[in-house]
């Protein structure tokens, strides 16, 4: 264990990997040319799949930021796209439309939400960090649940997307199509920028070994709170493109199985690796999709190949396409 | 309230307490022993319901029924033990979660092909039907009694089992330090096999023992695990004890709380504000006291590890 510890920090901590910019491009590209497959058909349906599948994906390199990077396993993740879908909705029940204040009041709400939790759960270590996360999903999930002016357990449905200086520049598929693209290459390279600075080296070292990082002088915490939280607004931004796409918010947003998924989606993608986070976001929500196309009995498929992947792709499918880095 | 609800809302709780023990203690050993964390725990007590009503239609006999789906949800854990699991120990937990995680989708859908997406029932066995009087006016029915009686049945056994045995007393060490128990000579593999068939089989016996009661469809496990998991975390990590009394308490907690949480809100709340703000309360209560418990000692009520 010591001697792997040592080893790895070794060859990670000089130089992060940015060489490996082609395949996320590859990535963007192919995600950005979807809207041509129109051309050939009537894929309207297929483009508002995609645009799903990149909302998951911003929230999956959220969670992959604090997960990965920090080694924070946050069960409670479905929170933060909770609590920034129904920013968006109570805006729009009290006739606050501007993108600017709503996205504000979102990622505000989900930030405020993470430094509370996180400053308490941050005392806890391992599995306990995992289920001390659940709870505080858990609870938020009652208290949307409980929301009775805004819908109760049925949801609140929104009158119309968000504006810009009043004017509907949001409310066409392929505009929204572009704009969630766009987000999610602005949250992508942020969050590399992040991994890749001297902030994101503290986190992995102290994920690493922590009493190493004490002994060179570093206290983790705020660095692991400054983690979360970020990780909590990527993912509360995820919840309000999503609000906002379907032009609906529910308690359904923040059920524990949604936290669970957006952890499957960074494990089948490749921990610690943002594009991996993107790759098994793309891969759960399209494969569910498709699989539910050809047999109703989707998850026969499915749940073997989670088995498959678990056993023998160390490091995820991420590990696979770029062979094996970690033993 | 009165008293009669009160007590009839402590019996309730009690008895899903004893359900979450009997879940909570095959977790909490296979976690504490093996450092496994395994989400498909819950689906073995959903197929030990599925093995009762398939059994009692073969045979026609609760007792027989009870005895086959204890065996084969035994045999079945021992399956994915020897198939799966026994190369995810040591293993990273995530591996863990997503490996298990495949195994819900797998089961749950398997089942809901096999029997249909509709749930099932199974019929209350004749001997243990009907209610009794437990005080003046106040009825409560055999069978749920039975339950609790069962699982504190179980819980004594396993107190003599984990105390006073030989295995017990490996498993015991096993908790505390499993590398070295293996060091000491002890085929550990041997004894994670017999944990993990063992925890099964306890599952597969709440699964068996709800099945009158409630209905048995294939997500039946999904909450229910996600409790057990508070359950051993409150309880700390590989302590039965300590999984014991935390099932209990999370199970009065949760059911008094569903009771009684708008009644005393409403001492301190205007009645509307009371109405509202009680179900939400009574249904965060659990996680509640877990987090207050992880605030206030990490390591649960019973730390086991050092």
């Amino acid at each position: 264990m010591q001697d792997a510890a040592v080893e790895t920090s070794a060859r990670e901590l000089p130089r992060p990997r940015v060489a490996s910019f082609a395949l996320p491009a590859l990535l963007f590209a192919l995600l950005a040319l979807t809207p041509l497959i129109g051309l050939v058909g009537p894929e309207r349906y297929l483009l508002g799949l995609v645009t799903r599948a990149m909302i998951f994906a911003i929230a999956a390199i959220g969670l992959d930021l604090a997960l990965g990077c920090g080694g924070l396993v946050s069960f409670g993740h479905a929170a933060f796209i909770g609590i920034g879908g129904y920013a968006a909705g109570i805006l729009n029940v009290a006739g606050i439309d501007d993108v600017a204040l709503v996205l504000a009041a979102s990622l505000g709400a989900s930030a405020l939400f993470a430094l509370a939790t996180g400053s308490i759960s941050l005392k806890t270590r391992g599995v306990h960090f995992i289920m001390i996360t659940l709870a505080f999903g858990q609870m938020a999930y009652f208290v949307a649940n409980s929301l009775k002016a805004y819908g109760g357990d049925d949801g609140l449905t929104l009158t119309n997307r968000v504006t810009l200086v009043g004017r509907d520049v949001f409310g066409g598929t392929y505009a929204f199509f572009y704009l969630v693209l766009a987000l999610l290459i602005l949250v992508y390279l942020s969050a590399r920028a992040i991994s890749a600075s001297r902030f994101g080296r503290v986190l992995r070292g102290a994920k690493d070994n922590e009493t190493r990082m004490a002994a060179i002088g570093f206290n983790p915490y705020p660095f692991r709170l400054t983690a979360y939280v970020i990780s909590g607004v990527m993912a509360g931004l995820a919840g309000f493109l999503l609000a906002e796409q379907s032009e609906f918010v529910s308690p359904a947003f923040m059920t524990w199985q949604r936290s669970g998924d957006l952890i499957i989606m960074v494990m089948l993608g490749g921990i610690a690796s943002l594009d991996g986070a993107i790759l098994g976001a793309l891969i759960v929500v399209l494969a569910e999709e498709m699989l539910a196309g050809v047999t109703e009995h989707w998850r026969v498929i499915f749940g073997p190949f989670l088995v498959l992947v678990a056993l023998f792709a160390r490091g995820g499918l991420i590990g696979l396409v770029r062979g094996r880095r970690h033993g | 309230m009165s008293t009669a609800l009160l007590a009839v809302q402590t019996l309730n709780g009690l008895q899903l307490g004893v359900l979450l023990f009997l879940i909570a203690a095959g977790l909490t050993l296979v976690f504490g022993v093996m450092d496994f964390i395994n989400l498909a725990h819950g689906v073995q007590y959903m197929l030990g319901a599925y093995f009762a009503v398939t059994f009692y239609g073969v045979t026609g006999s609760f007792l027989l029924a009870l005895l086959l789906s204890l065996a084969a949800a035994m045999a079945l854990g021992l399956l994915l033990e020897i198939v799966i699991f026994r190369h995810l120990y040591g293993r990273d937990h995530l591996d863990q979660v997503l490996a298990t995680f495949g195994i819900i989708l797998f089961v749950e859908e398997g089942v809901r092909m096999i029997f249909g997406p509709t749930s099932l029932s199974l019929p209350m066995p004749e001997m243990l039907s009907g209610a009794i009087e437990l005080m003046p006016r106040l009825l409560y029915p055999i069978y749920r009694l039975a339950i609790i009686a069962a699982g504190i049945g179980v819980a004594i056994l396993l107190y003599v089992l984990v105390n006073h045995t030989r295995v017990g007393m490996l498993v015991r060490a096993g908790a505390s330090n499993a590398p070295m128990v293996s060091a000491l000579g002890v085929d550990i593999g041997r004894l994670f096999m017999i944990i993990f068939g063992f925890g099964a089989m306890l599952a597969g016996f709440a699964g068996v023992m709800v099945a009158p009661i409630l209905s048995v469809e294939p997500n039946m496990g999904d909450n229910l695990l996600i409790l057990a998991f508070v359950v051993i975390v409150i309880g700390g990590i590989g302590s039965v004890r300590g999984a014991f009394i935390a099932a209990l308490l999370v199970g009065l907690v949760d059911t008094l709380g569903r009771s009684f949480a708008s009644d005393i809100l409403r001492t301190v709340l205007s009645s509307s504000a009371a109405n509202q703000a009680g179900p939400a309360l009574a249904s965060m209560l659990t996680y509640v006291l877990m987090a207050a418990v992880l605030f206030f000692r990490p390591a649960g009520l019973f730390p086991v590890r050092r």
